[in-house]
């Protein structure tokens, strides 16, 4: 009875992942022929960027602080109290900063996609959309998509600075050390590679949390219930894959990109 | 055969031909074995209880659903393995009414109604407004043309989709229960477009309901235009291109006209009329 239940969630975990797959492919794929519904993409990119703003940029800040705040004692332990600036603008740019964003985004935006998309499927809107003559694959998943991804890289820049904004304003104000020292060690250490780890992060993250946040909303079945299930499966998914999918990428630059 | 010949064979050929279609989801099979056709200009009620499939076997004529096994035509070509991008040319044909109408929440009355026309960038939109008040005039809705679906009752809601699925001049209707869960006024109404889309423009159409009022008012009354409402049919006369098709646990047990269904033996048939 164990086994058999066992082997029937791992064919089950098997199916959604290759379900999956085919699903952001073929939506992936969309861009390259027409229609491509640009508009779709601009309200999306607005939806997903700007309403995201505000929570991007004070949670960078705050965790710039905290960074600050929390590597200022054992900083002073060894001396070094001077690197703060370096150590918050690495951390900021090489790894919270994407995750921070995706994560967040994915708070917001996947579940919004998830709850948006089953309604629809519920209230047979899909449906409607697919017997009007209208490929809802093209319509409402491809634009979230290419914006999520397009967007979260902007956001992941906005929260960087807000991040070292944040870090510089505890080192100054309640650290009370140098602002100049703080900002030349951020700029002087900062090389190529580590802008390159923070550009490439958001757009892997952009894409999971929206289209794991798509492939449960149009997957949802069971009427409202279905609709809040898809929603936390959306949620949980997409940022259980993004803390996983940035272990990967940190290994693969770091392999590319030896220190 | 010459050209005459051909174009009265194609005159002739029914616009929905099922061969033996079983549909099967999740594991459960929905229809079984279901055979029917529906003809140019005719009407067919497609009668039964709640749940025994009636508005899947309305989505797998439009190719929403696909069918386990059997066979598909539609406007005489077969769609029972045709790729989704091929339907919708044969989709943008077809005009189907939702159960609850399924307006999109986030688009007002004028961009629900013109959702297929705004698709086609060759259309203006001079053009598209001037549609849409025609299509909305012929529900009887035209105040409506800015107003959004949630300030719409379940009654304007479902005028509002029918003229949403009659504004590009199709060539069949689908109807999924477009009665269910209103007002008796406001479904004879209902019915009233229903029956203008029949008498008026002779479009062929299949209809779901499990409403006996709604089939015999289709049958027993014809629309008069002079007078712009439904009107009796002489006594003892009945729409001969509006017939029915009934359905029990998802086999087909009953396709006739209005006469055959009173006189049927059919134990379903006979419990489902009284």
């Amino acid at each position: 009875m164990a086994i058999s239940r066992i082997e029937r969630t791992a064919k089950e975990i098997v199916l959604t992942m290759q379900e999956y797959h085919a699903f952001a492919w073929k939506a992936m794929t969309n861009i390259f022929r027409p229609p491509i519904y640009w508009t779709d993409f601009l309200i999306q990119s607005d939806i997903i960027g700007v309403g995201s703003v505000a929570i991007v940029l004070l949670s960078g800040f705050f965790t710039g602080g905290v960074l600050a705040l929390q590597s200022a004692k054992t900083l002073a332990n060894f001396g070094a109290t001077a690197i703060t600036g370096e150590f918050v603008a690495l951390t900021m740019i090489r790894e919270l900063g994407p995750v921070l964003t995706g994560v967040m985004v994915s708070g917001r935006n996947a579940s919004s996609m998830a709850s948006e998309l089953g309604s629809m499927i519920v209230t047979e809107q899909i449906d409607a959309m697919r017997a009007l003559g209208v490929d809802p694959l093209r319509k409402l998943v491809t634009p979230r998509i290419y914006s999520s991804i397009v967007v979260l890289l902007l956001l992941t820049v906005v929260a960087d600075a807000c991040g070292i904004a944040g870090g510089a304003a505890v080192t100054v104000y309640l650290n009370h050390q140098n602002a100049t020292q703080y900002f030349h060690m951020a700029y002087e250490h900062i090389i190529f590679s580590d802008l390159v780890q923070g550009a490439v992060k958001p757009l892997f993250f952009g894409y999971l949390l929206s289209s794991v946040g798509c492939f449960y909303g149009m997957r949802t079945t069971g009427g409202t219930q279905g609709v809040g299930q898809s929603t936390i499966k959306a949620v949980v998914a997409s940022a259980v894959l993004i803390i996983s999918i940035d272990f990967l990428i940190t290994h693969v630059l770091l392999s590319i990109f030896p220190a | 055969m010459t050209a005459t010949d051909n174009s009265d064979s194609r005159a002739a050929s029914p616009v929905i031909e099922f061969a033996g279609v079983t549909v099967t989801l999740g594991g459960r099979t929905i229809l079984e074995d279901i055979s029917f056709t529906v003809a140019p200009g005719e009407t067919r009620v497609l009668l039964g209880p709640a749940g025994v499939g009636k508005s899947v076997l309305l989505k797998v004529v439009n190719g929403l659903i696909r069918p386990e096994a059997g066979s598909i035509w539609v406007f005489g070509e077969e769609i029972t393995r045709m790729p989704e991008e091929a339907l919708f040319p044969l989709r943008a044909r077809t005009g189907m009414v939702f159960q609850e109408g399924a307006l999109f929440d986030s688009l007002s009355v004028r961009d629900n109604t013109a959702y297929q026309l705004l698709q086609d960038p060759a259309i203006s939109s001079e053009e598209i407004d001037v549609r849409v008040h025609e299509a909305l005039r012929f529900v009887g809705l035209e105040e409506t043309f800015s107003l959004f679906p949630s300030s719409l009752s379940g009654g304007m809601r479902r005028r509002v989709a029918i003229a949403r699925a009659l504004i590009n001049n199709p060539e069949l209707v689908l109807y999924d229960s477009p009665t269910g869960g209103l007002d008796p006024v406001t479904s004879t109404h209902i019915m009233e477009l229903v029956m203008k889309e029949r008498d008026v423009h002779h479009t062929p159409s299949l209809m779901v309901t499990h409403r006996l009022q709604d089939a015999f008012l289709l049958c027993s009354h014809h629309f008069d235009e002079q007078r712009n409402e439904a009107v009796p049919l002489p006594k003892g006369q009945t729409d001969p291109n509006t017939t029915f098709l009934m359905l029990d646990e998802g086999r087909l047990i009953f396709d006739g006209g209005v006469e055959a269904l009173m006189q049927s033996k059919i134990g379903f048939v006979r419990e489902f009329l009284e």
